[in-house]
Order: C-alpha cells, then structure tokens, then sequence
C-alpha cells in the first residue's frame, strides 16, 4: 500500500538519492528522513508557514509538497542558511540582535521567507518586509523585532556582509 | 498529519493525463496544490490516485493571440504576478495577483488550479468573471472551449466533465486606455476575500461610457457580473455621483450568513467595494494608456 518512488535531491548542498513514500510531504522528508529538524510544522495545511523552505531559490511551504515532487531540485533549509558551523548569515545575526526571535518556532520560516525577500528586494520598505512575512504567523513577538530585523539585515547585506543566496 | 495512501502518476502529457484520468477510479488532478495539499494532509480529500500535472510539458506559458492572453493552466501565479504581458495586456489579473495568498503559495499555486478548485471568494475566477475568459479543456472526446459564464456549477464546482483536464484559460482584451480597479476586503493579507469586486471601464473620445464590467466575488457559489450596475453607467460620463449610484446596484445581491460575516454585511461590502473599484477604473481611463504605475504599455 505504501508506494514508494526514488528521489534525488539537494539540500543545503548535499546530494541524496533515497526511496520516499509518495505520499510523504517535503516537510516530513527534511525532517524525518533526512533528519533536518530545523525546518518547523506548526499547522501542517498552509497556513502557519513555519515550514517554509526553498525549493530552486523560491521560498515554498514544505507541507504543501509531495517530496517526490522535488526530485532534481536544489533545496536550502535553515541549516543551509549560516556560512558556517561557527558563524551567523547576517540576516541571522541580525534576528539575534534585533530580539527577532522568543520561542524560535516561527524563525526557520521567516529566516527562508526574508532570504528570497531581500534577495529579489535588497532594499525593502517595512510594509514590503510585512507584506513578505503576513503568510507566516509569529506568536511570541509582535512581528516588531521580526520586522527590524529584516530592515537592519537589508543594510547590512548592503554593506557588503556576505551573500543573500 | 499525512495524507492517506495513494498511488502517484505524473504524465508528461495532457494526453496521457486525460487517459489517467479517464482509467482510474476516485483520481485527482494535483497543480500547484495549494488547495489539494492541505485537503490531503487534513484527509478531507481521500483519492486512491493523484495525477500531479507539475511534468506535463507545455502547460505553463503566457502568450498574447488575437483573441488576447492566452495562459497555460500551469502558469504559476508568481509568473503571472511578473509577467510585463499580463500588466499590458490584463491589468486587471495583475492588479489581483498580489492579493492571492502569499509569495510562499503564489511560487506554487497555478492559474489552472485555482480556477479547477474554484472558490468563489478567490482572485481568479473573480478575474476571469470579469473578463468573460474562455476556459479550454481536453477530455477523452478531444478539446472543448467553455466561456466563464457557463464554467461555475456550484460551490466548488466547475461544468468541467470528471474526465476532463483544464489546459489553458484566454482573457479576452479590452481596448488600450480602458481602465481597471480590483478592491477586496479580508481579515488579514492573503486571506481570502469576505467579498471582492473587479471594475472594468472604457470609454469614448467624448468621455461617455462605452463598456462596463463590474463583478462581485465572495458572495454566493461563484463571482457573477451586477448586470444592473453595468447598465447604469454605459452612456454616462464617470461622475461620483454615476459611480455611486451605479455601485449602490450590488446591494440587491442574494448573500450568505456564515462565521466571518452577516449576509448584510457582505451586500454593504459589495456596494462599497464596487465603487471604489469604480473610482479606480475611472481615474485610469482619465490618465489614458501608459499610467505610471500600470508598468510599461508598448
């Protein structure tokens, strides 16, 4: 009953080939199959994006996707985001800085959904950053830290702090 | 939350997907499944087969013909939302695009999608209401054309046959300098619309109405035209006052009570969206073709 497909794909840089149900969603295959609990399920019907991952540099809600759908992608989860072990993504250092973060539940979903934001808008306006984030529902912060974050990491890519992706 | 057991198809052809289609029992079509997903995952929604339409080749393009745009049903809704033709040629669509959800579901969600699901409170269909579009679709008879008057049947439901797989949607043109205005009102960005309204106005050298297209989503089973309000204003010139009266027509819209609003606050939204819609496709027709913000008009 459980029909099974392979699936190749790239996540944060590594390849894996694997055999995946096909009713599996891309969430539940980061985080299970793969181990990469970083990615969140809050509601798991599109809504909460706290899931939120990108697929080929489009940020995508990873509950809403069959993983054999990503075969032949490239997929960047919030452990993809740091430049390294040891080091914050400026948009990172910029939620830590900003009191960005309470519980953190939220934060892989707004950290994937801002990086395509400030990637295709280095420069964006704090109803722009609200705009991008209003599919992603944050419980502990008021959205306020959240929102400067953003603006602040938008001036700090500018200056030249490492790369958007 | 899982989705129930299924087996998966994913055809590289409509062709073969209307064979599917047409050979299984309890099948789904799978788009960009921003509806079909959540109904999985929730088990609202229990096929024994999902037929993922994402590697049909030649399903996702936007071309203008005579007859207009002509759209693939697998245009994303984020390519729609960039796309410099679908701003020249149905500002309308464009205009409507931003609100559909978010960017998260708009990089996924398709044209064909959402007009398949067809929730009346959605952008689309509301869209394509107005526009008279022409849905065309490919069944296990060949390709039939349907016209967007005849495509709701209900809450939720097309006159699409079960085996029928829709293939492309054309928005039909309306004359260079003719203006356009889309309101809604929802709970929070991205919701769906409690009710929404589409304006279309063009209008003579003399500044008198020629054409009117105005339609009213979020209330009843699909979007429909206020024939009443399009009536009233054909001739006119688009004084405040024309607008008002014009939009004041859509109160006597048929409405349903349910959790996120009484039926008469909906008709009260229906008059009030409708004539800032109005408004707004009045003050485009005044500015004439190339208005700054409706993006490049060559």
């Amino acid at each position: 009953m459980s029909e099974k497909r392979k699936l190749s794909v790239a996540v944060n840089g590594t390849s894996y080939d694997e055999d995946v149900e096909v009713r599996l969603t891309l969430a539940d295959f980061l985080r299970h199959q793969l181990g990469l609990t970083g990615t969140h399920l809050g509601c798991e019907h599109g809504v909460c994006g706290a899931c939120t991952v990108l697929v080929d540099g489009l940020s995508v809600r990873g509950c809403l996707m069959l993983a054999v759908q990503a075969d032949g992608t490239e997929i960047t989860t919030v452990e993809g985001i740091a430049p390294s072990a040891t080091e914050l993504h400026p948009l990172q250092q910029a939620f830590h800085d900003n009191h960005g973060l309470h519980c953190g539940f939220c934060t892989p979903g707004m950290l994937t959904t801002l990086l395509e934001l400030l990637r295709d808008n280095p420069s964006p306006t704090e109803t722009e950053v609200r705009e991008a984030i209003s599919g992603n529902l944050c419980r502990c912060t008021g959205y306020q830290g959240i929102v400067d974050a953003a603006l602040d990491a938008a001036e700090r890519l500018k200056d030249g702090g490492g790369d958007s992706r | 939350m899982k989705p129930p057991p299924f087996s998966y198809h994913d055809p590289g052809t409509v062709t073969e997907a209307v064979q599917l289609l047409a050979s299984l029992d309890n099948a789904k079509l799978l788009a960009g499944g921003q509806s079909l997903m959540p109904m999985l995952n929730m088990r609202y929604a229990q096929p024994d087969h999902v037929i993922d339409l994402n590697r049909v080749e030649g399903l996702s393009y936007i071309r203008e013909d005579a007859g207009g745009l002509e759209i693939g049903a697998m245009t994303r809704q984020r390519d729609l939302e960039f796309s410099e033709d679908v701003k020249r040629l149905c500002p309308l669509l464009a205009e409507a695009m931003p609100l559909i959800g978010h960017r998260q579901t708009r990089n996924r969600g398709t044209i064909g999608g959402s007009l398949s699901h067809f929730d009346a409170s959605a952008e689309i269909p509301t869209v394509c209401t107005a526009v008279d579009a022409i849905v065309r679709v490919e069944g296990p008879n060949g390709e039939r054309e349907i016209p967007f008057k005849d495509f709701p049947a209900g809450y939720l439901t097309t006159s699409m046959a079960l085996d029928e797989v829709l293939k492309s949607v054309r928005l039909p043109p309306w004359a260079a300098g003719h203006g356009h205005g889309f309101e809604e009102f929802a709970r929070r960005h991205g919701d769906f619309a409690i009710v929404s309204a589409a304006a279309l106005i063009e209008a003579g050298t003399d500044g008198a109405i020629t054409r009117v297209s105005v339609t009213i989503g979020g209330i009843g089973p699909a979007p429909f035209r206020v024939a009443a309000a399009e009536a009233a204003l054909v001739g006119q010139a688009g004084s405040a006052a024309a607008l008002a009266a014009a939009a004041e027509h859509c109160r006597d819209i048929d409405a349903h009570d349910d959790i996120h609003a009484p039926a008469s606050y909906r008709q009260h939204l229906a008059v009030v969206l409708a004539r800032r819609a109005l408004e707004k496709a009045w003050t485009r027709v005044e500015a004439g073709p190339g208005e700054p913000n409706m993006g490049p008009t060559t």
